[in-house]
């Protein structure tokens, strides 16, 4: 399987702080890849470096190569920054609709992308909210608020929205955390559905969870990555006693 | 479908592999001895290493279950019953292997008198429509068809009682076929086995279909609900 995403001895800086260091890593394409890691190892850091979000943020040093589809996204003209940003999805531990009704939190994005073909936004509303296991619950009031539906409703709408303009990438830092278990198991099934059509990385504090939705771990510590590997290897036998400590919760 | 659910399914369709596999390996060792069918034992103590390597498979996928999903109730039965049968698989693959040696081990074809008089051969067919029906039982996820192992290993173990006695008679009739005699009894020491481990996993298709330890019980409550 081609890689879709790469990163070739990265580090990043906020102002003197080191966040990531050197860090090599290969993302085969439709695959779910997880982070996982303590508190503050620098996972959501890394994730960001993929829709270059880290950018926004100032004094912020990012050497080393960023690579989607073999390119490196930290060369590429400005211009293309945006187009970017509509490749890469992202989801985010809250869920964080707009203050617009149901349908126009979905139909959002492709309205800011100069679409206006009612028709083909309508359809593509109805496939996405399908997509993100939501239409049923929802279906009979689009016209409604996002803001009155469950979290657990809300998480998958911002999912629906960042399918919406079809990326082939979505990043996911702690998408379900929020949520109560029946809405955690719907998110991971919907994991586990989307990665014939995308590749997903996936930011979790729970284990079990990423052991359920991923292909490939990746155990970040103090801003270094410690092991990367498929995921069933990482929780049968892992080759680092670090990676073992955290994932058996013998850590520190 | 869920991933839990989708990978349960590569494991149940791996055991059922296994076992047809296992089946055939059982049906084809008495058609060697039948027939004195070199060609055919060979070819059943060469496929072992398929049966144990579905059971190094399914040992694999068991442990990536419990490590990746952490099952419980149905799904916890299923990975555990799932264990323990593919287990016992592997031994009766062990036994069907070891026959198949026995026939390989004959200097000449078994005097059909013999095979007569000592019941190998209705041991043998038993033993295969034994380790069959388990594996009918579990596929259609019938526990009374599994109930009628622990009966019928009894026709078994009476089978491998007689054993010692007729096995004698033959030495003594047919002295030219002494060794072939001794094979024989030797074969049917091994396919007693048979009988205990289509019992075992009887217990697992119990346990996982109806949540019930039979293990340990006395017979009668075993045969419980027929
Ligand atoms: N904007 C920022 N400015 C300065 N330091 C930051 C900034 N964002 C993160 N950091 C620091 O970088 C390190 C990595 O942060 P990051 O958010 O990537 O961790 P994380 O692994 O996602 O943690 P958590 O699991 O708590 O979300 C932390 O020590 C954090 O304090
Ligand atoms: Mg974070």
């Amino acid at each position: 399987m081609a890689n879709k995403l790469e990163t070739i001895d990265v580090n990043l800086h906020y102002g003197d702080f080191h966040a990531l260091k050197g860090i090599s890593l290969a993302i085969p394409d439709h695959s779910v890849t997880a982070l996982i890691g303590p508190s503050g190892c620098g996972k959501s850091t890394y994730l960001r470096l993929f829709n270059r979000m880290n950018d926004l943020i100032p004094n912020t040093k990012i050497t080393g190569q960023v690579l989607m589809d073999g390119e490196d996204i930290y060369k590429i003209k400005s211009s293309k920054i945006d187009h970017l940003r509509r490749t890469v999805g992202m989801v985010f531990q809250k869920p964080n609709p707009f203050p617009k009704s149901i349908f126009e939190n979905v139909a959002y994005g492709l309205r800011v992308n100069g679409i206006s073909d009612n028709s083909f936004i309508e359809n593509q509303v109805e496939k996405t909210l399908r997509q993100a296991v939501l239409w049923e619950e929802v279906k009979d009031k689009l016209k409604k608020s996002a803001f009155e539906l469950s979290g657990g409703q809300q998480q998958r709408l911002c999912i629906a929205r960042a399918l919406a303009i079809e990326p082939t990438v979505i990043l996911m830092d702690e998408p379900a955390s929020a949520l109560d278990p029946i809405s955690t198991g719907k998110i991971e099934d919907l994991i586990f559905e989307l990665k014939n059509q995308y590749t997903i990385i996936i930011v979790t504090h729970n284990m079990q969870q990423a052991g359920r939705v991923s292909d490939y771990t990746g155990f970040f510590y103090l801003g270094n990555l410690i092991e990367f590997d498929k995921t069933k290897k990482i929780f049968t036998s892992p080759s680092k006693r670090e990676t073992e400590n955290y994932i058996t919760g013998r850590f520190g | 479908m869920t991933h839990l659910d989708s990978e349960l399914r590569i494991l149940k369709s791996d055991i059922l592999e296994m076992w047809r596999l296992v089946v055939l390996q059982l049906e084809k060792g008495k058609e060697a001895l039948t027939n004195f069918d070199r060609d055919l034992a060979e070819e059943v103590v060469e496929n072992e290493k398929r049966v144990n390597s579905y059971e190094l498979k399914i040992d694999k996928d068991c442990e990536n279950i419990f490590a990746l999903f952490q099952p419980v109730a149905t799904d916890l039965r299923l990975v555990l019953a799932s264990l323990k049968i593919s287990n016992n698989l592997e031994r009766v693959g062990d036994i069907a292997a070891s026959v198949a040696d026995f026939v390989l081990d004959a200097e000449q074809d078994f005097n059909k008198e013999i095979l007569e008089r000592t019941k190998i051969l209705e041991m043998y067919s038993i033993a295969n429509e034994m380790l069959a029906d388990t594996l009918e039982a579990f596929d259609n996820e019938d526990t009374r068809l599994a109930r009628t192992m622990f009966k019928r290993d009894k026709i078994l173990d009476k089978i491998d009682e007689a054993a010692l006695d007729l096995v004698y008679e033959c030495i003594i009739t047919y002295p030219e076929q002494a060794r072939n005699s001794l094979l024989v009894m030797s074969m049917i020491r091994k396919l007693e086995r048979v009988g205990d481990m289509s019992k075992n996993i009887a217990e697992e298709i119990i346990f996982y279909f109806e949540a019930k330890v039979l293990k340990h019980k006395k017979k009668k409550q075993k045969e419980g609900d027929e």
